[in-house]
């Protein structure tokens, strides 16, 4: 049997295409699934394969500080993601509802801390709390409340971009019925606008949460000498030498993300669906 | 039920909404333009006009979806001009129809009672009722996007209906409805109009909805109410040149009023040879520009010359024949610098033996009761 030629759209038959598809694979994943593989190493170094073990995960978990520090990363992403997510939500309906003076320059001042370099923004904030004399050595949760502060003002420019793109789709004629039908503003808002916000606001909560998990730079200037989050610490820790310590913690955060992710994405799907 | 098409008891009693001195302006722009208008109790009255003439506007500011700029709304006797929209007793049925995507049909239906506090075991009940009003009972637990668009219709108009308003807006309800459904629905409204006795207002720029739904029409242009009757009186009495030719089809034939007196006016109009005479009781002033106006299916068109006395008769040639089916539409060439004569006559027999085809000299006639002589 002949092949059939191929045709102008089928772009995964092409030679040139499937390769480039596999060096995207391999510089994407290779050092994810390296990552991943020695984690079970039972070496001190992470240069030969000695054989399977899972003896650096109890190492990892027995490490106060590690656990310190991871608990820490996720107690300030789960704060910052909140406060941006209700910060960037609010500010798209500030953007997309009202005309006001000097709008344009509005919006991009409130979107430069997308393009600032993050170095910047580090040093920024730190000049900043070292300025406003910022209180250090606060009991626990409040012992976080710089770099909170600092996150929620990277993150929350993402939040009100993928909100505002959202609600560039709204059909106002939604909010006008809801009014015509007894509703006041403030029910038009919970009734109408924030369920139909919602897979924008869902959306940016993710992208703030693992923007939050996974800061490294921004965190290290603001970060106190007694607040050390994940990042920081594996720095900290690799500096001395690359153990699969390190390897088995990374690997819990990569599956903890994606897990939650998924979580995140599935709940969406179901929303979704039971709303078609 | 059936619409019998004459006018439900309208104005009875004080009218429902009094319109007056109503004007909107969007910064230089003035949308509507010192409005006075009255709707009874119980009437279908339609907002006509081509789009931009404000007819929208002015059903945004009966809803209280836009503020006036001056003037006032009175509903039901009480000023209500700067009420918001969710205090008062009107509801509205939108273009878009803008049912809610997140909830359920009966969630829908029963929204505006929840937002009253209606107890629950009763929004479902008059919810389900009002269903069954738009024949989609039992579509309750169905989600909006599992609706055609004429059932996303029928949910905003029982979204409407539950809260048992005074009036009901309708906002170009038909414009996003197929042909064969438009009209099925136009006779559905109607007869649920009559059902429920609610006084509708409908906007619509489509002359042949208004006309065969509304029991009055307000024909508006660039922010003004032209003219306020009801439909035959519109078709047959149009008060301007602009409603003449809004409604249906029109040939208007300038002229000066050469005489004007005892009923009858006597037109000398420039490239017809022979005066026209038209009755009428309102008379222009002699010396005055006139236009008569004449409906394409009001003229004879013949082959001799007519042998009744009295008429009004003018010689042309085919120019172009339009086949409508059920009629067809000939212009015909009177005069080299007129405007072509549009003439509609009935195809009682097959096209292929039609009396005339193109380039044929032909008579036109009318009697002078069958027109009208605009002044503007």
């Amino acid at each position: 049997m002949a092949r059939t030629p191929i045709g102008p759209l089928e772009y995964t038959r092409r030679t040139w295409m499937r390769l480039t598809l596999l060096a995207t694979f391999v510089f994407l994943y290779a050092p994810i699934v390296t990552l991943v593989a020695f984690s079970f190493n039972d070496s001190r170094r992470n240069i030969v394969w000695r054989g399977f073990t899972t003896k650096y995960y109890e190492k990892a978990l027995g490490n106060s500080d590690l656990i310190e520090a991871f608990v820490n990363s996720l107690t300030i992403a789960l704060l910052s993601t909140v406060i941006a997510t209700v910060l960037g939500a609010l500010t798209a309906l500030l953007l997309w509802r009202f005309r006001f003076p000097f709008k344009a320059g509005y919006e991009g001042a409130m979107a430069l801390p997308i393009v600032i370099p993050e170095i910047c923004m580090g040093v920024a904030m730190l000049a900043f709390f070292a300025k406003v004399g910022w209180p250090s050595g606060l009991p626990w949760p409040l012992s976080l409340s710089a770099i909170i502060i600092a996150h929620v003002s990277f993150s929350f420019p993402f939040v009100a971009v993928v909100v505002r793109a959202r609600l560039a789709g709204f059909n106002q004629e939604l909010a006008e019925a809801a009014q015509d039908l007894g509703a006041s503003e403030w029910r038009v808002f919970w009734d109408v606008m924030v369920p139909f916000m919602r897979p924008g606001l869902v959306a940016g909560a993710l992208l703030a949460f693992t923007l939050s998990l996974d800061d490294f730079v921004i965190t290290f200037f603001t970060s106190g000498p007694d607040t050390v989050t994940f990042p920081v610490k594996v720095y900290s820790m690799v500096r001395f030498s690359v153990t699969p310590e390190v390897n088995a913690a990374s690997t819990v955060l990569i599956v903890l993300t994606v897990v939650l992710t998924g979580i995140a994405l599935w709940m969406q799907f179901r929303q979704e669906k039971k709303s078609s | 039920m059936s619409s019998s098409g004459t006018a439900p008891a309208a104005n009875s009693g004080s009218p429902i909404i009094e319109v007056s001195g109503l004007c909107k302006r969007f910064g230089s722009f003035s949308a509507v333009e010192n409005i006075d208008l009255t709707i009874g109790r119980g009437e279908f009255f339609a907002l006509l006009g081509p789009s931009g003439c404000g007819k929208t506007t002015l059903l945004r500011m009966l809803a209280g979806l836009e503020l006036p700029s001056d003037g006032t709304i009175r509903i039901d006797g009480q000023d209500m001009s700067f009420v918001p929209a969710n205090k008062r007793p009107i509801n509205m049925v939108f273009q878009s129809y803008a049912v809610f995507p997140h909830m359920s049909v009966l969630d829908n239906v029963g929204y505006g009672l929840r937002i009253d506090g209606v107890p629950g075991d009763e929004i479902r009940r008059r919810a389900e009722e009002a269903l069954e009003l738009v024949k989609l009972g039992g579509f309750g637990a169905r989600r909006p996007d599992q609706l055609s668009g004429g059932q996303r219709q029928r949910v905003a108009l029982a979204r409407a209906l539950v809260k048992r308003p005074k009036v009901l807006l309708l906002d170009e309800p038909l414009s996003a409805l197929d042909a064969k459904l438009r009209e099925a629905m136009r006779l559905e409204l109607v007869n649920l109009q009559e059902t429920v006795g609610i006084t509708f207002v409908i906007v619509t720029h489509d002359q042949s909805e208004a006309l065969s739904m509304a029991t009055r029409i307000a024909v508006m242009n660039q922010g003004t109410v032209q003219q306020i009757a009801p439909p035959a009186e519109l078709y047959e009495f149009p008060a301007s040149r602009f409603v003449a030719d809004f409604i249906g089809s029109v040939n208007l034939l300038e002229g000066r009023v050469e005489a004007a007196s005892g009923g009858r006016i006597r037109l000398a109009c420039p490239g017809i040879a022979t005066p026209i005479e038209m009755e009428q009781d309102r008379l222009p002033a002699v010396g005055s520009t006139g236009w008569v106006a004449l409906r394409p299916e009001k003229i004879d068109i013949t082959k001799e010359p007519p042998v009744e006395a009295g008429m009004n008769t003018v010689s042309g040639k085919v120019e172009e024949i339009t086949y409508l089916g059920e009629t067809s539409v000939y212009h015909v060439r009177i005069a080299p610098d007129l405007p072509l004569m549009k003439v509609s006559s009935a195809n009682l027999d097959r096209v292929t033996r039609r009396a005339f085809t193109w380039e044929d000299p032909v008579h036109l006639s009318w009697t002078s009761s069958c027109g009208v002589v605009l002044d503007r």
